[in-house]
Protein backbone atom coordinates (compact mmCIF):
# COMPACT_ATOMS: atom_id res chain seq x y z
CA UNK A 1 0.00 0.00 0.00
CA UNK A 2 1.45 3.37 -0.95
CA UNK A 3 1.81 6.18 1.57
CA UNK A 4 -0.89 8.11 -0.24
CA UNK A 5 -3.49 5.33 -0.07
CA UNK A 6 -2.55 4.59 3.57
CA UNK A 7 -3.06 8.23 4.57
CA UNK A 8 -6.28 8.37 2.61
CA UNK A 9 -7.65 5.24 4.30
CA UNK A 10 -6.69 6.61 7.74
CA UNK A 11 -7.72 10.21 7.32
CA UNK A 12 -10.47 10.54 4.78
CA UNK A 13 -13.95 9.46 5.87
CA UNK A 14 -16.47 8.47 3.20
CA UNK A 15 -18.64 11.55 3.75
CA UNK A 16 -15.66 13.84 3.19
CA UNK A 17 -14.65 11.95 0.07
CA UNK A 18 -18.18 12.36 -1.26
CA UNK A 19 -18.07 16.08 -0.39
CA UNK A 20 -14.93 16.60 -2.50
CA UNK A 21 -16.06 14.33 -5.30
CA UNK A 22 -19.24 16.37 -5.74
CA UNK A 23 -17.19 19.53 -6.33
CA UNK A 24 -16.71 19.35 -10.07
CA UNK A 25 -13.26 20.20 -11.34
CA UNK A 26 -11.96 20.30 -14.92
CA UNK A 27 -9.45 17.46 -14.49
CA UNK A 28 -7.94 14.92 -16.86
CA UNK A 29 -8.28 11.13 -16.95
CA UNK A 30 -5.70 10.61 -14.16
CA UNK A 31 -7.18 13.17 -11.77
CA UNK A 32 -4.78 16.05 -12.52
CA UNK A 33 -5.40 19.48 -13.96
CA UNK A 34 -2.78 21.49 -15.90
CA UNK A 35 -1.57 23.21 -12.71
CA UNK A 36 -1.00 19.95 -10.85
CA UNK A 37 -4.18 19.87 -8.75
CA UNK A 38 -4.91 16.29 -7.74
CA UNK A 39 -8.24 15.17 -6.36
CA UNK A 40 -6.83 12.32 -4.25
CA UNK A 41 -4.15 14.46 -2.54
CA UNK A 42 -6.78 17.15 -2.04
CA UNK A 43 -8.91 14.73 -0.03
CA UNK A 44 -6.02 14.10 2.40
CA UNK A 45 -5.18 17.81 2.56
CA UNK A 46 -8.82 18.71 3.14
CA UNK A 47 -9.07 16.20 5.96
CA UNK A 48 -5.93 17.55 7.68
CA UNK A 49 -7.03 21.15 7.20
CA UNK A 50 -10.34 20.38 8.91
CA UNK A 51 -8.50 19.80 12.19
CA UNK A 52 -6.51 22.97 11.70
CA UNK A 53 -9.65 24.95 10.85
CA UNK A 54 -12.04 23.57 13.45
CA UNK A 55 -9.80 22.67 16.37
CA UNK A 56 -6.58 24.65 16.17
CA UNK A 57 -7.64 28.04 14.85
CA UNK A 58 -11.36 27.56 15.76
CA UNK A 59 -12.31 29.65 12.75
CA UNK A 60 -15.46 31.77 12.88
CA UNK A 61 -16.60 32.30 9.31
CA UNK A 62 -19.25 34.77 8.25
CA UNK A 63 -20.74 35.35 4.80
CA UNK A 64 -19.08 32.52 2.87
CA UNK A 65 -22.36 32.16 0.95
CA UNK A 66 -21.59 35.53 -0.65
CA UNK A 67 -19.23 33.68 -3.03
CA UNK A 68 -21.23 32.88 -6.20
CA UNK A 69 -21.92 29.19 -6.81
CA UNK A 70 -20.41 29.28 -10.30
CA UNK A 71 -18.53 31.46 -12.74
CA UNK A 72 -15.16 33.18 -12.40
CA UNK A 73 -14.56 34.65 -8.95
CA UNK A 74 -11.61 36.46 -7.41
CA UNK A 75 -11.55 36.16 -3.63
CA UNK A 76 -9.42 39.09 -2.51
CA UNK A 77 -8.10 39.14 1.06
CA UNK A 78 -5.55 40.76 3.33
CA UNK A 79 -2.36 38.73 3.71
CA UNK A 80 -0.60 38.13 7.00
CA UNK A 81 1.23 35.69 9.25
CA UNK A 82 4.48 34.74 7.43
CA UNK A 83 3.02 31.43 6.21
CA UNK A 84 0.09 31.27 3.75
CA UNK A 85 -2.29 29.93 6.40
CA UNK A 86 -4.91 32.54 5.52
CA UNK A 87 -5.20 31.10 2.02
CA UNK A 88 -5.59 27.59 3.39
CA UNK A 89 -8.35 28.65 5.79
CA UNK A 90 -10.27 30.69 3.19
CA UNK A 91 -10.02 27.74 0.79
CA UNK A 92 -11.34 25.32 3.38
CA UNK A 93 -14.21 27.66 4.33
CA UNK A 94 -15.42 27.72 0.72
CA UNK A 95 -14.83 24.03 0.02
CA UNK A 96 -16.69 22.96 3.16
CA UNK A 97 -19.73 25.20 2.87
CA UNK A 98 -23.08 23.41 2.95
CA UNK A 99 -24.54 24.64 -0.31
CA UNK A 100 -22.61 24.75 -3.58
CA UNK A 101 -19.11 24.18 -2.21
CA UNK A 102 -16.26 25.29 -4.47
CA UNK A 103 -12.62 24.34 -4.46
CA UNK A 104 -10.83 27.66 -4.86
CA UNK A 105 -7.28 28.03 -6.11
CA UNK A 106 -4.71 30.08 -4.24
CA UNK A 107 -1.99 32.04 -6.03
CA UNK A 108 1.36 31.45 -4.30
CA UNK A 109 4.76 33.10 -4.27
CA UNK A 110 7.18 32.45 -7.11
CA UNK A 111 9.62 31.05 -4.59
CA UNK A 112 7.57 27.91 -3.77
CA UNK A 113 7.99 25.96 -7.04
CA UNK A 114 11.74 25.85 -6.39
CA UNK A 115 11.30 24.13 -3.01
CA UNK A 116 11.48 20.31 -3.23
CA UNK A 117 8.41 18.38 -2.02
CA UNK A 118 6.59 21.48 -0.75
CA UNK A 119 6.15 23.03 -4.20
CA UNK A 120 4.59 19.87 -5.63
CA UNK A 121 2.46 19.32 -2.54
CA UNK A 122 1.04 22.84 -2.71
CA UNK A 123 0.27 22.37 -6.41
CA UNK A 124 -1.49 19.10 -5.76
CA UNK A 125 -3.65 20.82 -3.17
CA UNK A 126 -4.74 23.49 -5.61
CA UNK A 127 -2.15 26.23 -5.12
CA UNK A 128 -0.85 27.82 -8.30
CA UNK A 129 2.18 29.92 -9.13
CA UNK A 130 1.13 33.58 -8.85
CA UNK A 131 1.44 34.43 -12.52
CA UNK A 132 -1.11 36.62 -14.35
CA UNK A 133 -1.32 34.07 -17.18
CA UNK A 134 -2.21 31.34 -14.70
CA UNK A 135 -4.87 33.51 -13.08
CA UNK A 136 -6.33 34.50 -16.45
CA UNK A 137 -6.50 30.88 -17.66
CA UNK A 138 -8.15 29.76 -14.42
CA UNK A 139 -10.75 32.50 -14.57
CA UNK A 140 -11.42 31.45 -18.16
CA UNK A 141 -11.98 27.95 -16.69
CA UNK A 142 -14.62 29.45 -14.34
CA UNK A 143 -12.51 28.83 -11.25
CA UNK A 144 -12.62 30.71 -7.95
CA UNK A 145 -9.16 32.13 -7.29
CA UNK A 146 -7.84 33.46 -3.97
CA UNK A 147 -5.51 36.43 -4.42
CA UNK A 148 -3.58 38.53 -1.96
CA UNK A 149 -2.81 41.78 -3.77
CA UNK A 150 -0.41 42.78 -0.99
CA UNK A 151 1.81 39.80 -1.91
CA UNK A 152 4.89 39.35 0.27
CA UNK A 153 4.48 42.92 1.50
CA UNK A 154 1.50 41.56 3.43
CA UNK A 155 2.62 38.11 4.51
CA UNK A 156 6.05 39.33 5.61
CA UNK A 157 4.84 42.28 7.64
CA UNK A 158 5.96 42.63 11.24
CA UNK A 159 3.77 42.34 14.33
CA UNK A 160 3.88 46.08 14.95
CA UNK A 161 2.30 46.65 11.51
CA UNK A 162 -0.53 44.17 12.05
CA UNK A 163 -3.85 44.89 10.33
CA UNK A 164 -2.35 47.77 8.34
CA UNK A 165 -3.03 47.06 4.71
CA UNK A 166 0.03 47.44 2.50
CA UNK A 167 -0.09 48.66 -1.10
CA UNK A 168 -2.40 46.63 -3.35
CA UNK A 169 -1.20 45.77 -6.84
CA UNK A 170 -3.61 46.55 -9.70
CA UNK A 171 -3.16 43.23 -11.53
CA UNK A 172 -6.14 41.49 -9.94
CA UNK A 173 -8.49 44.29 -11.00
CA UNK A 174 -7.35 44.11 -14.64
CA UNK A 175 -7.95 40.35 -14.61
CA UNK A 176 -11.36 40.71 -12.96
CA UNK A 177 -12.39 43.31 -15.53
CA UNK A 178 -11.09 41.35 -18.50
CA UNK A 179 -12.68 38.06 -17.47
CA UNK A 180 -15.84 39.59 -15.96
CA UNK A 181 -15.01 37.93 -12.65
CA UNK A 182 -16.90 38.73 -9.48
CA UNK A 183 -14.70 40.08 -6.68
CA UNK A 184 -15.48 38.89 -3.15
CA UNK A 185 -13.52 40.81 -0.49
CA UNK A 186 -12.47 38.92 2.63
CA UNK A 187 -11.16 40.30 5.91
CA UNK A 188 -8.91 37.86 7.80
CA UNK A 189 -8.38 38.48 11.51
CA UNK A 190 -6.20 36.25 13.68
CA UNK A 191 -3.46 35.08 11.30
CA UNK A 192 -1.36 38.13 12.24
CA UNK A 193 -1.07 36.66 15.74
CA UNK A 194 -0.29 33.09 14.61
CA UNK A 195 3.40 33.83 13.86
CA UNK A 196 4.26 37.25 15.26
CA UNK A 197 7.56 38.49 13.81
CA UNK A 198 9.54 41.31 15.34
CA UNK A 199 12.10 41.81 12.58
CA UNK A 200 13.06 40.72 9.08
CA UNK A 201 16.70 39.79 8.39
CA UNK A 202 16.90 40.96 4.79
CA UNK A 203 20.54 39.91 4.08
CA UNK A 204 19.75 36.36 5.27
CA UNK A 205 16.62 36.25 3.09
CA UNK A 206 18.68 37.41 0.12
CA UNK A 207 21.39 34.84 0.79
CA UNK A 208 18.85 32.02 1.05
CA UNK A 209 16.82 33.22 -1.93
CA UNK A 210 13.62 33.46 0.09
CA UNK A 211 11.20 36.42 0.20
CA UNK A 212 11.87 37.28 3.88
CA UNK A 213 13.57 35.85 6.98
CA UNK A 214 11.41 36.71 9.98
CA UNK A 215 12.67 36.80 13.56
CA UNK A 216 9.91 34.86 15.27
CA UNK A 217 9.41 31.96 17.63
CA UNK A 218 9.35 28.65 15.74
CA UNK A 219 5.76 28.11 16.81
CA UNK A 220 2.42 28.70 15.15
CA UNK A 221 0.20 30.10 17.93
CA UNK A 222 -3.42 28.92 18.02
CA UNK A 223 -4.88 32.40 17.55
CA UNK A 224 -8.63 32.42 16.99
CA UNK A 225 -9.31 33.32 13.37
CA UNK A 226 -12.27 35.32 12.06
CA UNK A 227 -13.03 35.21 8.33
CA UNK A 228 -15.52 37.80 7.09
CA UNK A 229 -16.64 37.53 3.47
CA UNK A 230 -18.06 40.77 2.06
CA UNK A 231 -20.71 41.45 -0.57
CA UNK A 232 -19.67 40.57 -4.14
CA UNK A 233 -18.35 43.48 -6.21
CA UNK A 234 -18.66 43.78 -9.99
CA UNK A 235 -16.56 45.97 -12.27
CA UNK A 236 -17.27 46.41 -15.98
CA UNK A 237 -14.60 45.89 -18.62
CA UNK A 238 -14.62 49.35 -20.19
CA UNK A 239 -11.27 50.77 -21.21
CA UNK A 240 -10.28 53.14 -18.42
CA UNK A 241 -7.00 54.85 -17.52
CA UNK A 242 -4.79 53.31 -14.84
CA UNK A 243 -5.78 55.99 -12.30
CA UNK A 244 -9.38 54.83 -12.43
CA UNK A 245 -8.27 51.20 -12.11
CA UNK A 246 -6.38 52.23 -8.97
CA UNK A 247 -9.57 53.88 -7.69
CA UNK A 248 -11.43 50.61 -8.18
CA UNK A 249 -8.65 48.78 -6.35
CA UNK A 250 -9.00 51.29 -3.51
CA UNK A 251 -12.73 50.46 -3.32
CA UNK A 252 -11.87 46.80 -2.81
CA UNK A 253 -9.17 47.71 -0.30
CA UNK A 254 -11.67 49.85 1.64
CA UNK A 255 -14.15 46.96 1.67
CA UNK A 256 -11.47 44.62 3.06
CA UNK A 257 -10.48 47.21 5.64
CA UNK A 258 -14.10 47.41 6.83
CA UNK A 259 -14.28 43.62 7.05
CA UNK A 260 -11.05 43.55 9.10
CA UNK A 261 -12.52 46.16 11.47
CA UNK A 262 -15.66 44.04 11.76
CA UNK A 263 -13.56 40.98 12.62
CA UNK A 264 -11.49 42.92 15.17
CA UNK A 265 -14.64 44.24 16.87
CA UNK A 266 -16.15 40.74 16.96
CA UNK A 267 -13.01 39.23 18.45
CA UNK A 268 -13.29 38.76 22.22
CA UNK A 269 -9.73 37.59 22.85
CA UNK A 270 -6.59 36.68 20.92
CA UNK A 271 -6.67 32.92 21.60
CA UNK B 1 -13.73 13.01 -71.11
CA UNK B 2 -11.76 11.86 -68.13
CA UNK B 3 -9.18 13.94 -66.33
CA UNK B 4 -6.43 12.40 -64.27
CA UNK B 5 -5.52 14.36 -61.17
CA UNK B 6 -1.86 14.35 -60.27
CA UNK B 7 -1.11 12.73 -56.94
CA UNK B 8 0.68 15.11 -54.58
CA UNK B 9 4.44 14.61 -54.44
CA UNK B 10 5.73 14.91 -50.89
CA UNK B 11 9.21 14.79 -49.43
CA UNK B 12 9.27 13.30 -45.93
CA UNK B 13 12.45 13.80 -43.92
CA UNK B 14 13.54 11.75 -40.89
CA UNK B 15 12.30 8.60 -42.57
CA UNK B 16 14.20 6.27 -40.26
CA UNK B 17 12.17 7.44 -37.30
CA UNK B 18 8.99 5.72 -36.11
CA UNK B 19 6.95 8.91 -36.42
CA UNK B 20 7.91 9.52 -40.05
CA UNK B 21 7.04 5.93 -40.90
CA UNK B 22 3.60 6.34 -39.34
CA UNK B 23 3.08 9.49 -41.39
CA UNK B 24 4.26 7.73 -44.54
CA UNK B 25 1.83 4.86 -43.95
CA UNK B 26 -1.04 7.32 -43.66
CA UNK B 27 -0.16 9.18 -46.86
CA UNK B 28 1.19 6.47 -49.19
CA UNK B 29 -2.18 5.45 -50.63
CA UNK B 30 -2.97 8.83 -52.12
CA UNK B 31 0.39 10.59 -52.37
CA UNK B 32 3.70 9.94 -54.11
CA UNK B 33 6.25 10.02 -51.34
CA UNK B 34 10.02 10.30 -51.24
CA UNK B 35 11.69 9.45 -47.94
CA UNK B 36 14.98 10.92 -46.77
CA UNK B 37 17.07 10.40 -43.67
CA UNK B 38 20.57 11.54 -42.90
CA UNK B 39 21.20 8.60 -40.54
CA UNK B 40 20.38 5.53 -42.61
CA UNK B 41 18.58 4.35 -45.71
CA UNK B 42 15.38 2.55 -44.82
CA UNK B 43 13.34 0.28 -47.04
CA UNK B 44 9.74 1.50 -47.08
CA UNK B 45 8.39 -0.55 -49.97
CA UNK B 46 8.95 -0.52 -53.72
CA UNK B 47 6.66 2.45 -54.23
CA UNK B 48 8.62 4.85 -52.01
CA UNK B 49 12.13 5.92 -53.04
CA UNK B 50 14.24 6.18 -49.90
CA UNK B 51 17.56 8.00 -49.58
CA UNK B 52 20.25 8.51 -47.01
CA UNK B 53 21.41 12.08 -47.65
CA UNK B 54 22.83 14.90 -45.58
CA UNK B 55 20.73 18.00 -46.32
CA UNK B 56 23.88 20.06 -46.43
CA UNK B 57 25.29 18.10 -49.40
CA UNK B 58 24.72 19.33 -52.93
CA UNK B 59 23.19 16.05 -54.13
CA UNK B 60 20.18 16.82 -51.93
CA UNK B 61 19.03 19.35 -54.54
CA UNK B 62 18.88 16.56 -57.16
CA UNK B 63 15.85 15.15 -55.35
CA UNK B 64 13.98 18.42 -55.89
CA UNK B 65 15.00 18.43 -59.56
CA UNK B 66 13.93 14.84 -60.06
CA UNK B 67 10.65 14.55 -58.16
CA UNK B 68 8.90 17.92 -58.57
CA UNK B 69 7.63 18.06 -55.00
CA UNK B 70 4.43 19.81 -53.98
CA UNK B 71 5.07 19.63 -50.26
CA UNK B 72 7.64 18.86 -47.58
CA UNK B 73 7.05 17.23 -44.21
CA UNK B 74 10.19 17.95 -42.24
CA UNK B 75 10.41 15.51 -39.35
CA UNK B 76 14.14 14.87 -39.62
CA UNK B 77 15.46 16.76 -36.65
CA UNK B 78 18.08 15.49 -34.26
CA UNK B 79 16.49 15.25 -30.84
CA UNK B 80 17.77 17.38 -27.98
CA UNK B 81 19.30 14.34 -26.28
CA UNK B 82 21.19 13.05 -29.35
CA UNK B 83 24.64 13.66 -30.76
CA UNK B 84 26.71 16.73 -29.93
CA UNK B 85 25.68 20.37 -29.80
CA UNK B 86 27.60 21.13 -32.99
CA UNK B 87 26.15 18.21 -34.96
CA UNK B 88 22.63 19.10 -33.82
CA UNK B 89 23.20 22.67 -34.96
CA UNK B 90 24.47 21.56 -38.36
CA UNK B 91 21.60 19.17 -38.94
CA UNK B 92 18.72 21.08 -37.35
CA UNK B 93 19.57 24.64 -38.24
CA UNK B 94 21.83 24.64 -41.27
CA UNK B 95 20.23 21.51 -42.76
CA UNK B 96 16.75 22.93 -42.30
CA UNK B 97 17.80 26.21 -43.85
CA UNK B 98 19.01 24.35 -46.92
CA UNK B 99 15.74 22.45 -47.05
CA UNK B 100 13.66 25.63 -46.82
CA UNK B 101 15.82 27.41 -49.42
CA UNK B 102 15.34 24.53 -51.85
CA UNK B 103 11.63 24.43 -51.06
CA UNK B 104 11.38 28.08 -52.03
CA UNK B 105 13.53 27.64 -55.12
CA UNK B 106 11.43 24.75 -56.42
CA UNK B 107 8.05 26.31 -55.71
CA UNK B 108 6.88 24.03 -52.93
CA UNK B 109 3.40 25.01 -51.70
CA UNK B 110 3.20 23.34 -48.32
CA UNK B 111 5.77 22.76 -45.57
CA UNK B 112 5.19 21.17 -42.16
CA UNK B 113 8.06 21.45 -39.67
CA UNK B 114 8.28 19.38 -36.50
CA UNK B 115 9.60 21.35 -33.54
CA UNK B 116 9.43 20.53 -29.83
CA UNK B 117 7.98 21.98 -26.62
CA UNK B 118 11.58 22.17 -25.33
CA UNK B 119 11.82 25.57 -27.03
CA UNK B 120 9.74 27.11 -24.20
CA UNK B 121 12.38 26.07 -21.66
CA UNK B 122 11.76 24.63 -18.21
CA UNK B 123 11.78 27.42 -15.63
CA UNK B 124 10.23 27.59 -12.19
CA UNK B 125 8.12 30.58 -13.21
CA UNK B 126 6.45 28.96 -16.21
CA UNK B 127 2.69 29.37 -16.15
CA UNK B 128 0.66 26.32 -17.12
CA UNK B 129 -1.03 26.07 -20.53
CA UNK B 130 1.65 27.99 -22.39
CA UNK B 131 0.40 29.66 -25.57
CA UNK B 132 2.20 29.72 -28.88
CA UNK B 133 2.94 33.45 -28.34
CA UNK B 134 4.97 32.80 -25.18
CA UNK B 135 8.68 33.71 -25.34
CA UNK B 136 11.05 30.86 -26.16
CA UNK B 137 13.27 30.65 -23.12
CA UNK B 138 14.94 27.35 -24.06
CA UNK B 139 18.08 28.89 -25.56
CA UNK B 140 18.62 31.12 -22.54
CA UNK B 141 18.69 28.13 -20.21
CA UNK B 142 21.07 25.85 -22.01
CA UNK B 143 23.32 26.21 -25.03
CA UNK B 144 22.29 22.64 -25.84
CA UNK B 145 18.79 23.81 -26.78
CA UNK B 146 19.94 26.61 -29.08
CA UNK B 147 19.47 24.46 -32.19
CA UNK B 148 15.81 23.80 -31.31
CA UNK B 149 15.07 27.50 -30.86
CA UNK B 150 17.09 28.49 -33.92
CA UNK B 151 15.20 25.99 -36.07
CA UNK B 152 12.00 27.73 -35.01
CA UNK B 153 13.41 31.18 -35.67
CA UNK B 154 14.42 30.04 -39.12
CA UNK B 155 10.99 28.60 -39.85
CA UNK B 156 9.45 31.88 -38.62
CA UNK B 157 11.60 33.97 -40.93
CA UNK B 158 10.67 31.82 -43.91
CA UNK B 159 7.04 31.87 -42.79
CA UNK B 160 6.72 35.61 -43.33
CA UNK B 161 9.35 36.09 -46.02
CA UNK B 162 8.00 33.37 -48.31
CA UNK B 163 4.26 33.12 -47.59
CA UNK B 164 3.83 30.80 -50.61
CA UNK B 165 5.66 28.05 -48.71
CA UNK B 166 2.66 27.91 -46.32
CA UNK B 167 4.79 26.78 -43.40
CA UNK B 168 3.17 25.17 -40.37
CA UNK B 169 5.38 24.59 -37.33
CA UNK B 170 4.19 22.00 -34.83
CA UNK B 171 5.43 22.06 -31.23
CA UNK B 172 4.35 18.74 -29.75
CA UNK B 173 4.55 17.69 -26.12
CA UNK B 174 6.34 14.40 -25.27
CA UNK B 175 5.79 11.97 -28.14
CA UNK B 176 5.63 8.42 -26.81
CA UNK B 177 4.52 4.97 -27.87
CA UNK B 178 5.83 1.93 -29.77
CA UNK B 179 9.09 2.54 -31.60
CA UNK B 180 9.72 6.02 -30.21
CA UNK B 181 13.37 6.41 -29.21
CA UNK B 182 13.38 9.84 -27.56
CA UNK B 183 14.58 10.40 -23.99
CA UNK B 184 11.18 10.32 -22.27
CA UNK B 185 10.11 7.16 -24.10
CA UNK B 186 13.37 5.48 -23.10
CA UNK B 187 12.76 6.43 -19.48
CA UNK B 188 9.17 5.15 -19.45
CA UNK B 189 10.31 1.90 -21.04
CA UNK B 190 13.15 1.29 -18.60
CA UNK B 191 13.07 -0.70 -15.38
CA UNK B 192 14.59 2.14 -13.37
CA UNK B 193 14.32 5.83 -14.07
CA UNK B 194 16.00 8.77 -12.35
CA UNK B 195 13.87 11.43 -10.69
CA UNK B 196 14.91 14.62 -8.94
CA UNK B 197 14.02 14.15 -5.28
CA UNK B 198 11.00 16.27 -4.37
CA UNK B 199 10.17 17.29 -7.93
CA UNK B 200 7.45 15.74 -10.05
CA UNK B 201 6.47 18.26 -12.72
CA UNK B 202 3.25 18.00 -14.69
CA UNK B 203 3.81 16.51 -18.11
CA UNK B 204 1.83 15.87 -21.27
CA UNK B 205 2.18 12.86 -23.51
CA UNK B 206 0.89 12.28 -27.00
CA UNK B 207 0.76 8.84 -28.58
CA UNK B 208 2.85 8.45 -31.73
CA UNK B 209 -0.27 7.45 -33.72
CA UNK B 210 -2.08 10.60 -32.60
CA UNK B 211 0.96 12.70 -33.46
CA UNK B 212 1.11 11.11 -36.93
CA UNK B 213 -2.59 11.95 -37.37
CA UNK B 214 -1.85 15.52 -36.29
CA UNK B 215 0.98 15.87 -38.84
CA UNK B 216 -1.18 14.49 -41.65
CA UNK B 217 -4.01 16.85 -40.68
CA UNK B 218 -1.58 19.77 -40.52
CA UNK B 219 -0.37 18.93 -44.03
CA UNK B 220 -3.82 18.47 -45.50
CA UNK B 221 -5.53 21.51 -43.95
CA UNK B 222 -3.66 24.54 -45.08
CA UNK B 223 -3.44 26.74 -41.95
CA UNK B 224 0.03 28.15 -41.81
CA UNK B 225 1.44 29.27 -38.47
CA UNK B 226 2.79 27.85 -35.26
CA UNK B 227 0.82 25.42 -33.16
CA UNK B 228 1.30 23.49 -29.93
CA UNK B 229 0.14 19.89 -30.17
CA UNK B 230 -0.92 18.31 -26.87
CA UNK B 231 -3.94 16.46 -25.54
CA UNK B 232 -6.02 17.97 -22.75
CA UNK B 233 -4.74 15.53 -20.17
CA UNK B 234 -1.93 15.87 -17.67
CA UNK B 235 0.03 13.71 -15.27
CA UNK B 236 2.90 14.23 -12.84
CA UNK B 237 6.21 12.74 -14.04
CA UNK B 238 6.70 10.42 -11.06
CA UNK B 239 3.09 9.23 -11.29
CA UNK B 240 3.63 8.46 -14.98
CA UNK B 241 6.72 6.40 -14.11
CA UNK B 242 4.76 4.49 -11.48
CA UNK B 243 1.99 3.75 -13.98
CA UNK B 244 4.61 2.46 -16.42
CA UNK B 245 6.01 0.12 -13.78
CA UNK B 246 9.31 2.02 -13.43
CA UNK B 247 11.21 2.04 -10.18
CA UNK B 248 12.15 5.59 -9.33
CA UNK B 249 15.77 6.37 -8.44
CA UNK B 250 15.86 9.71 -6.61
CA UNK B 251 18.77 12.03 -7.30
CA UNK B 252 19.45 14.71 -4.65
CA UNK B 253 17.97 17.92 -6.01
CA UNK B 254 19.38 20.66 -3.79
CA UNK B 255 21.58 22.59 -4.17
CA UNK B 256 20.86 22.61 -7.94
CA UNK B 257 24.53 22.17 -8.82
CA UNK B 258 24.54 18.72 -7.16
CA UNK B 259 22.13 16.90 -9.51
CA UNK B 260 23.82 18.60 -12.46
CA UNK B 261 27.20 17.23 -11.42
CA UNK B 262 25.75 13.78 -10.76
CA UNK B 263 24.03 13.67 -14.15
CA UNK B 264 27.15 14.92 -15.92
CA UNK B 265 29.12 12.12 -14.27
CA UNK B 266 26.50 9.49 -15.13
CA UNK B 267 26.21 10.66 -18.77
CA UNK B 268 22.77 9.08 -19.19
CA UNK B 269 21.54 9.54 -22.72
CA UNK B 270 17.93 9.52 -21.60
CA UNK B 271 18.48 12.03 -18.79
CA UNK B 272 21.18 14.49 -19.90
CA UNK B 273 22.11 17.19 -17.41
CA UNK B 274 21.01 20.02 -19.73
CA UNK B 275 17.48 18.58 -19.91
CA UNK B 276 17.36 18.16 -16.11
CA UNK B 277 15.05 21.13 -15.57
CA UNK B 278 12.36 19.47 -17.71
CA UNK B 279 12.16 16.87 -14.93
CA UNK B 280 12.03 19.60 -12.29
CA UNK B 281 9.69 22.32 -13.52
CA UNK B 282 6.54 21.89 -15.58
CA UNK B 283 6.27 22.97 -19.21
CA UNK B 284 2.56 22.48 -19.83
CA UNK B 285 1.51 23.69 -23.28
CA UNK B 286 -1.93 24.66 -24.51
CA UNK B 287 -2.89 22.56 -27.54
CA UNK B 288 -6.40 23.96 -27.92
CA UNK B 289 -5.55 26.28 -30.78
CA UNK B 290 -4.33 23.38 -32.96
CA UNK B 291 -7.26 21.18 -31.90
CA UNK B 292 -9.71 23.89 -32.98
CA UNK B 293 -8.00 24.96 -36.22
CA UNK B 294 -7.47 21.40 -37.46
CA UNK B 295 -10.41 19.70 -35.76
CA UNK B 296 -7.98 17.37 -34.00
CA UNK B 297 -8.85 15.09 -31.10
CA UNK B 298 -6.26 12.63 -29.78
CA UNK B 299 -7.66 9.11 -29.61
CA UNK B 300 -5.28 7.29 -27.25
CA UNK B 301 -5.73 8.06 -23.55
CA UNK B 302 -2.82 8.25 -21.11
CA UNK B 303 -3.79 4.97 -19.46
CA UNK B 304 -3.43 3.13 -22.77
CA UNK B 305 -0.04 4.74 -23.40
CA UNK B 306 1.26 3.75 -19.96
CA UNK B 307 -0.18 0.23 -20.24
CA UNK B 308 1.93 -0.30 -23.34
CA UNK B 309 5.11 0.61 -21.46
CA UNK B 310 4.12 -1.46 -18.42
CA UNK B 311 3.39 -4.55 -20.47
CA UNK B 312 6.51 -4.29 -22.60
CA UNK B 313 9.09 -3.94 -19.87
CA UNK B 314 10.76 -7.19 -20.78
CA UNK B 315 10.71 -7.63 -24.54
CA UNK B 316 10.99 -11.21 -25.78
Amino acid sequence: MSLRSYLKAKLVPAALEAQITRIRKPIGSLGYDPWGYNNEVMKIGFSLTRHLYEKYFRVVCDGVDQVPAEGPVLIVANHSGQLPLDGVLIGYALASRETDPRMPRAMIERFFPTVPYLGNLLNEMGAVLGDPTNCAKMLANNEAVIVFPEGIRGSGKLYRDRYQLKRFGNGFMHLAMKHKATIVPVGVVGCEESIPAIANIKPLAKALGIPYAPVALPVVFPAKVHLNFGAPMFFDDTEIPEELVTERVEQVKAAISELIDKGLSERKRLF
Amino acid sequence: MTTTTRRPHILVTGAAGALAQQVINRLRDHCDLVAVDFREQVYLGDDIPSYCIDFNKRVFEDLFRRYDFDGVIHLGRVMSSQLTRMRRYNANVLGSQKLLDLSHKYGIKRVVVLSTYHVYGAVAYNPALIDEEAPLKGAGLSADLIDSVELENLANIYLWRYPDLNITVLRPCNIVGPGVRNSISTLLASEHAPVLAGFSPMMQFIHINDMADAIVLAYQKNHKGIYNVAPEDWVAYQHALALCGCKRIPIPSIPPILPRLILRALRLRSFPSYLMDFFKYPVVIDGRSFAKAFNFTPQRPLKEIFRFYRENKKPI
